[in-house]
């Protein structure tokens, strides 16, 4: 790919929505860290906070390579505005109900995404992706086996809670796929099939998966998708997210750390 | 549409909320003063699971620790990220505390064997055990010092 040819803003857009979401979505499992519901789970999901942050830092890179500046940054430096994240990851914690749906439905799309991305004619994206696969198969089988626990073996409450934790989010978790301008381009370049085929692809594998933890997906149709995050339209709570994220690097931006 | 968050709300309101360095136990807004803190009934428990591990193809599996966890399958995601998140590993088992039959600690005289009978104790086996995990130690900190 060589730099100031017509398919880079398409590359970095694609890179800052995926970056965006890990970042975010990161922070708010982080949340969790000393406050969660038993001690093993407590550290199982802060370590997949620390993946997503991880991972998030790594697309921030390629981003770097490609003109943009320094992970931390773009990281902690920027507005709501400019953030390319779905709506999805900007919602509160909640419970931990909500926490773990919403977990599991963006998994299994960062799970169909990467999968993608492994044949990507853009190499850095593809070979991340060979490189993450292990990390996110198990933040996969730790979400499926949650929601199928807590939707088939648990009691009637934890049913209950998962089947309207599913109803919340998944109108959030459509709005991942929001289609942007660039898809058609992206697509014609090898590089990612796009939001749609994507969409197709995550919806083949929740469905089985939430008939099996006897729970009930909406009607597509029924439901209105959360978009406008990637075109920098956020909810009330990315602001104050991205406050407190920042607020230690940014009352002091040049120390040496 | 609202909000995924129930937002926690004191249950104490005329009491000053626990203020902290942390912005998230400040959210929390959980009184500063904890006099009428009924004790919590007791609930199901989960059972415990122990967990044994394997570094690489060749090595014995090692009992690394216990999980907590309702069945199977969620022992092996607990045990997976709380003994795995580090290092390397080739294999990991789970298998249910209640699952290992062993004896009771009042019977363990029956390990005890008559002295007298040096003909009987293999002693060199274990020199042989300990030459082998120096080597394999010595290995290491070449591989090591190689990648480092």
């Amino acid at each position: 790919m060589r730099p100031g040819s017509g398919i880079v803003p398409a590359v970095k857009d694609l890179l800052y929505r995926m970056a965006d979401d890990a970042l975010i979505l990161g922070h708010r499992h982080s949340e969790w860290t000393g406050l969660g519901p038993v001690l093993e789970e407590d550290i199982a999901f802060s370590s997949i906070a620390q993946d997503k942050i991880g991972h998030a830092y790594a697309l921030y890179q390629l981003l770097h390579e490609l003109g943009e500046p320094e992970p931390d940054r773009i990281a902690f430096f920027r507005d709501a505005p400019q953030f390319r994240c779905c709506h999805l990851v900007e919602y509160p914690n909640g419970g931990y109900d909500f926490s773990l749906m919403r977990h599991f439905l963006y998994d299994v799309a960062e799970q169909c995404r990467y999968h993608l991305l492994e044949s990507s004619r853009y190499e850095p994206l593809a070979q991340l992706a060979r490189k993450v696969r292990g990390e996110i198969k198990y933040h996969v089988f730790h979400a499926t086996q949650w929601v199928l626990h807590l939707g088939a073996r648990g009691t009637e409450e934890s049913h209950q809670r998962m089947q309207q934790a599913l109803e919340q989010v998944f109108p959030l978790a459509l709005g991942i796929f929001e289609p942007t301008e660039y898809d058609d381009l992206l697509a014609a370049a090898s590089i990612f099939p796009g939001e749609r085929p994507l969409q197709d692809r995550w919806l083949e594998t929740i469905v089985p998966l939430i008939e099996q933890a006897t729970l009930r997906l909406p009607a597509l149709e029924a439901v209105v998708p959360a978009y406008g995050g990637r075109c920098g339209i956020h909810t009330e709570y990315l602001q104050p997210l991205l406050d407190e994220m920042g607020e230690v690097i940014r009352s002091e931006p040049e120390a040496e750390w | 549409m609202s909000s995924g968050a129930s937002h926690h709300t004191s249950q104490h309101p005329k009491q000053v909320a626990l203020q902290s360095l942390d912005p998230r136990v400040n959210r929390l807004g959980i009184p500063s003063e904890l006099s009428d803190f009924a004790p919590k009934p007791l609930q199901d428990e989960w059972e415990p699971y122990e967990v044994f591990w394997r570094e690489r193809p060749g090595e014995q599996p090692v009992h690394v620790g216990t999980v907590r966890a309702p069945d199977p399958e969620m022992a092996l995601v607990f045990a997976k990220e709380n003994y795995c998140r580090r290092g390397q590993t080739y294999s990991l088992w789970v298998v249910r505390t209640a699952d290992i039959h062993t004896f009771h600690p009042a019977e363990i005289d029956i390990f005890e064997t008559a002295p007298g009978k040096m003909y009987r104790e293999p002693d060199a086996y274990k020199v042989v055990q300990k030459i082998l995990r120096l080597k394999r130690g010595r290995q290491h900190d070449q591989e090591a010092k190689s990648t480092s």
